[in-house]
């Protein structure tokens, strides 16, 4: 299951109708071993395209090394589809790379960029299989402990 | 002399889970080898047959000192004792069905075919 805020669904809806007709692209991450999407982080899509989206490889790595920097990983990857459905395509299957990543879909099509409900649906795709997952929309994450937080241990960059 | 070279999640299998391994080469192509010496299996999943010879694959990015390695000389790209070596998957992909698809495994996201690249 994701567990994310409403705030940051929000804002992930608003990037893909911002975006329309191309498709939006963005991570959201979180402490590292957390599973908790914090911190949004809207990409340009490189390709700049309706049909494929692509990070730009200059930004990739320095989103990468900034989450280094600060303990995170890709909680969730996010794209648009802007006419189909919210569902992960073969391409998107062959190309998703991060297995702990929940892959959330947006779609705006048949005028969901305007007005109206968009779907906002999040799947694990880990070798190739693709498995959806609920979603569950919080006002705000639960409190935590220091605790409670998982050292990530990790070597440092 | 010893390069670090960052490793992606995905790729970790090959190196029993570490972050960063230690390689060495004066390009990228022989820091290549050498991994894969280390860590067999890794090659095939950066390098593919291009029609020039060896390439990095379409969805594949190396970093060199922070810079893509498509745009310094691609595997002949040199290396000094101090370089540094990232390796990044792209995080790419969309509702287009991408001509010539491999077999559907994230084992293979280097398996495809040239991408529309972007204009």
């Amino acid at each position: 299951m994701l567990t994310i805020s409403g705030a940051i669904r929000d804002a992930i809806v608003a990037h893909a109708r911002r975006d329309h007709p191309d498709e939006a692209c963005g991570v959201v991450a979180g402490a590292f071993g957390s599973d908790r999407p914090t911190r949004h982080v809207p990409m340009v899509n490189a390709a700049m395209s309706p049909t494929f989206y692509e990070f730009d490889s200059g930004d990739l790595l320095r989103l990468y090394r900034e989450m280094d920097d600060r303990d995170e990983e890709p909680v969730v990857i996010y794209h648009s589809h802007t006419a189909t459905e919210a569902y992960p395509s073969r391409t998107d299957v062959n190309l998703a790379s991060e297995p702990n990543a929940h892959y959330v879909l947006v779609s705006t099509r048949d005028g969901a960029h305007e007005s109206g409900p968009v779907d906002f649906r999040s799947y694990r795709i880990v070798d190739g299989e693709v498995t959806e997952e609920e979603v569950s929309i919080v006002e705000r994450y639960p409190d935590v402990t220091p605790d409670d937080v998982p050292d990530p241990k990790r070597e440092s960059a | 002399m010893a390069i670090e070279v960052r490793i992606p999640t995905i790729l970790r299998t090959y190196t029993g889970g570490e972050r960063a391994v230690e390689s060495s080469g004066s390009s990228v192509a022989e820091l290549i080898d050498a991994l894969e010496s280390s860590h067999p299996g890794i090659k095939e999943r950066l390098v593919e047959d291009g029609a020039d010879g060896p390439a990095v694959r379409r969805f594949v990015n190396i970093y060199v000192d922070d810079e893509d390695i498509r745009f310094t000389g691609s595997l002949a790209t040199e290396l000094s004792d101090s370089s540094t070596v990232v390796i990044l998957p792209a995080v790419a992909g969309g509702s287009a069905d991408l001509a010539a698809q491999g077999p559907a495994r994230s084992a293979d996201l280097a398996a495809q075919g040239p991408a529309p690249l972007p204009a």
